[in-house]
């Protein structure tokens, strides 16, 4: 598909998981991340897949546990509320070293809280998501083309390093339509000798589980997790900077944030501000060497939010004390206005 | 488009409907008669007609909408007054039917009394630039399954193929064979090709059945 299609974000992601081998879905409804679902039961049946409407967020995230035993891609989605209720199932397919895509499309809360976009998942997306020493990576799309590559590229880092990796978008993202080109290669094919996928009668029976009868035995495998999450840390981190060249002011934002910071730098820099942009795109591995670097030039950060302020708290820890960073914030459903991010950006530079 | 007192605006969704349902309604009222919009939508959570509430009360004309439409009420009510649409028939009508046929099945409540009547057009909108609308076959099987889930046929197509924001005169011009496919196969007269007024203005003499519509502004 080389020519352009307009699509929602939410169905930027379903064919772009289907481009990338995925045949196994499983999910339950929610706003406002439905038409992943709603795509995924229209395709699928007509390419050989597997879509099914689970009982519950908790069946459909132990079906992806099952799935990725045998070596298949796969994937979940959801928002908020229902992201909370697979956190049982990121953890045992952490504890599996199981691939799966998890997509988040964010929604505000806490509690059921409501249907209008938020970044406030920030926190249980980077810090782990639920109970045990783990990571997921965490890639945040800024744009319905951005949604599409990244799945493509989350299937190949969680089939790369064996863990879950999550696109945390989030209402805006999912609803908006914007042009895409589909035209990306297929993701890396991965060996996966440890799959459950039949032994033909020719290798030893491969064993996928979470359940460790000795803690030196559980000890050692959490050692290992932790040095292969240095190495995604190494090699994997992924942002854009945008005018820092010689910016005084840097502003942080990912996903709908960092749009609407970009429009509120094009009108500060109209008026003579110099301010610049870093969007990790990646939350975990969090761009901490970009924004330290730039705390070495830079005299303050702002932080702009869907939230009451998360992500801060990872720009401060980068930042470490060598410049005051500040919160530009909506939360609950509201998304900040250029205008407000600009007020924020004039205040800074005063 | 040709003055009935019920215009049904359908399609799969995200095709484009509320706006050329809105721009529709403006055109109607214009002409001095008492106009209501109805959105029937119980699929789409965000881009709602409710957005135009202002526009549309300025204008002098009557919204019915949920009234948890844009609210974190997230259930698929329909308005209380829809029955206004089949029983006050001094009203001329038009139906923002949303949704694929999870959408248009809401409409089936009031689609024997809209047959009984006999004076509407339901209106087939389709962009060949949405992937599951991108052939004839895909637009096709939209179309049958919105007729099968409301049990009203459909009487004419308009071709709405962009691309959002970025489409260009020659995204309009490539899709025309489209659209005259998808009358061919449906049957279906199509009767407009729909754009934003600036390709409107571009596209002056160089193609019949330009509709230009205004754009709801949401977000």
């Amino acid at each position: 598909m080389a020519e352009k299609v307009l699509m929602k974000g939410n169905e930027a992601i379903a064919e772009a998981a289907i481009l990338a081998g995925c045949r196994h879905y499983f999910g339950y409804p929610i706003t406002p991340q439905t038409e992943v679902a709603a795509y995924m039961a229209k395709r699928m049946p007509k390419i050989g897949g597997t879509f099914l409407q689970a009982e519950s967020e908790i069946a459909a995230i132990n079906m992806v546990y099952g799935v990725s035993a045998t070596g298949k891609r796969v994937m979940t989605s959801s928002s908020s509320p229902g992201i909370s209720l697979k956190g049982e199932g990121l953890s045992y397919l952490a504890g599996a070293d199981l691939p799966a895509l998890v997509v988040n499309v964010q929604r505000g809360g806490p509690g059921l809280g409501g249907i209008q976009p938020s970044q406030s998942d920030y926190f249980q997306a980077t810090k782990g998501g639920a109970h045990g020493d783990f990571h997921m990576i965490v890639l945040a799309p800024a744009s319905v083309q951005e949604m599409a590559e990244l799945t493509v590229k989350g299937f190949d880092l969680a089939d790369k390093y064996r863990m879950t990796a999550m696109i945390l978008a989030d209402g805006t993202m999912g609803q908006m339509m914007e042009p895409v080109s589909l035209d990306f290669a297929e993701g890396e094919k991965v060996e996966k000798p440890w799959a459950t996928n039949g032994t033909k009668m020719a290798r030893p029976h491969n064993v996928v589980n979470s359940l460790f009868l000795k803690p030196e035995q559980l000890e050692k495998t959490n050692f290992e997790r932790f040095e292969r999450y240095e190495t995604i840390k190494q090699n994997e981190v992924m942002y854009e900077e945008y005018m820092m060249e010689d910016a005084e002011i840097c502003v942080v934002a990912f996903g709908i944030a960092s749009r609407v910071s970009k429009n509120a730098i094009n009108e500060a820099r109209a008026k003579g501000i110099k301010v610049g942009l870093i969007r990790p795109i990646t939350l975990w591995p969090f761009p901490e060497k970009a924004i330290a670097a730039a705390a070495e030039k830079v005299k303050k950060f702002i932080s702009v939010e869907l939230s009451m302020g998360q992500m801060i708290e990872d720009v401060r820890l980068a930042v470490n004390g060598k410049a005051p960073v500040t919160l530009c914030n909506r939360t609950g459903g509201m998304i900040p206005e250029p205008e407000q991010v600009l007020a924020a950006i004039t205040e800074a530079a005063k | 488009m040709n003055g009935k007192r019920i215009t049904i605006f359908s399609g799969h969704y995200g095709s484009g409907k509320t706006n050329i349902a809105l721009t529709y309604a403006l055109a109607e009222r214009a002409k001095g008669k008492r106009v209501a919009i109805a959105d029937i939508d119980i699929v789409n959570p965000y881009f709602r007609t409710k957005d135009s509430e202002a526009m549309l009360a300025e204008h002098g004309i009557r919204l019915i909408c949920s009234e948890y439409a844009n609210t974190n009420i997230d259930i698929p009510a329909l308005p209380q007054d829809i029955y206004a649409i089949v029983d006050d028939r001094s009203l001329t009508c038009i139906l923002d039917v949303g949704g694929d046929e999870r959408g248009a099945l809401a409409l089936g409540r009031i689609a024997p009394a809209i047959r009984e009547e006999d004076d509407y057009d339901m209106i087939f909108v389709a962009n060949r630039y949405r992937p599951l609308t991108a052939t004839v076959e895909g637009a096709m099987e939209v179309l049958h399954e919105i007729e099968a889930a409301c049990g009203l046929r459909f009487t004419a197509i308009v071709n709405n193929s962009n691309l959002g924001a970025e489409t260009t005169a020659e995204d309009v011009l490539s899709s025309v064979a489209f659209g005259e496919a998808l009358s061919k196969a449906s049957g279906l007269p199509l009767v407009a090709t729909a754009v934003t007024e600036p390709l409107a203005r571009a596209l002056s003499g160089r193609m019949a059945g330009l509709y230009p519509i205004r754009l709801q502004k949401h977000l």
